[in-house]
């Protein structure tokens, strides 16, 4: 996915690490991985512990972070856009304006992430970042523990167990997409974009399920 | 034996009632030492109630919870899970040094985000599903 940008500039002191939040393992992301020929960083985070460091909600979210290991920006969208939400569900098409609007989104992205690379541009304040940053409550910080303990339940023969820890953690953190739809996707591969999905979706009305950045 | 995951760490324990157990392996798990002051790390001490002691025996869930960190058991309190208190991980992202982490690449490779020093990074996450 962002194999061109990297090679574009990875002579720039530039690095691109992608991080799949796959609980079902490595080899379950083999194919995407293997498909993208990648020469940057594809690392398997099966417990999600990169959403728990930078308390994230949804997949793709990016982090700056700058030569001095600093967050030059808050976890946001990575390039993706909300306009799936209106497309046809029967023929998974978008209308042709709808896929423009998506690309010029993409390449606005891409393009801060370039201006960032050649001279720091949209890198923000510290206390700008702090501002935007968004809080772990205790309720997450619980989430994640039953997430884990979740994991490991189902992992160890005990699935049904398992999974109330995992609904227990999306009860906690129902801003997060990755929890459901993780704990979906394990229940059944293809559920975590199934119809329960959409409602969801459907659910949060004028809310953003993707909420654009702020360049 | 009782299982006990921490975020990063996997660690099987002699405990009873709970997570009652000895300093060595409290220590062990969560890197906190038993001293007279309370349980220690580096120069902080977090005093212990006097029920969470027993003879060379600590009560690791109340201390954790006394930090502030969840503490969840599955029904037959067998396994537990011990993840980081909400004001850990907002310190640590309020002081904006983006957290280390190490996973591994398909092959097993273990790759750590401070190896990166020195270059900007575009740090970004994804999922098959």
């Amino acid at each position: 996915m962002w194999q061109a940008l990297y090679e574009e500039l990875k002579d720039k002191g530039f690095m691109v690490v992608a991080v799949a939040q796959e609980s079902r393992g490595g080899e379950h992301a083999r194919p995407w991985i293997e498909q993208a020929k990648s020469s940057y960083w594809q690392l398997i985070d099966v417990e999600h512990r990169l959403e728990d460091l930078y308390n994230l909600v949804n997949v793709p979210q990016s982090i700056w972070i700058d030569e001095q290991g600093r967050i030059a920006r808050p976890p946001e969208t990575a390039g993706s856009t909300d306009h799936f939400r209106r497309m046809d569900l029967a023929t998974r098409t978008m209308t042709p304006q709808d896929q423009a609007e998506r690309l010029a989104a993409r390449q606005a992205y891409l393009d801060a992430v370039r201006a960032w690379v050649a001279a720091g541009a949209h890198a923000l304040p510290g206390d700008e970042v702090r501002a935007e940053m968004p809080k772990v409550t205790p309720e997450i910080a619980e989430a994640r523990a039953r997430f884990r303990l979740g994991l490991w339940l189902r992992a160890n023969g005990r699935a049904a167990e398992g999974d109330l820890q995992l609904a227990e953690a999306s009860r906690l953190h129902p801003d997060s997409w990755s929890l459901w739809r993780q704990a979906a996707d394990l229940d059944e591969v293809g559920k975590a974009s199934g119809p329960e999905f959409w409602k969801r979706v459907q659910a949060l009305g004028d809310r953003p399920y993707y909420p654009p950045p702020k360049l | 034996m009782t299982k006990i995951l921490t975020p990063t760490g996997e660690y099987d324990v002699a405990a009873h009632d709970g997570l009652w157990m000895s300093p060595v392996d409290a220590e062990r798990i969560t890197g906190w030492t038993l001293k007279p002051e309370g349980m220690c790390r580096d120069d902080l001490c977090v005093p212990l109630p006097a029920s969470a002691l027993g003879s060379n025996e600590v009560d690791l869930e109340a201390f954790w919870e006394k930090l502030g960190g969840p503490v969840v058991g599955s029904a037959t309190r067998d396994v537990w899970a011990l993840g980081a208190s909400a004001g850990e991980r907002n310190a640590a992202l309020e002081g904006l040094e983006a957290p280390d982490f190490t996973l591994p690449d398909l092959e097993g490779v273990p790759r750590s985000l401070s190896q990166l020093r020195g270059r900007k990074v575009f740090l970004a996450t994804w999922a098959s599903w």
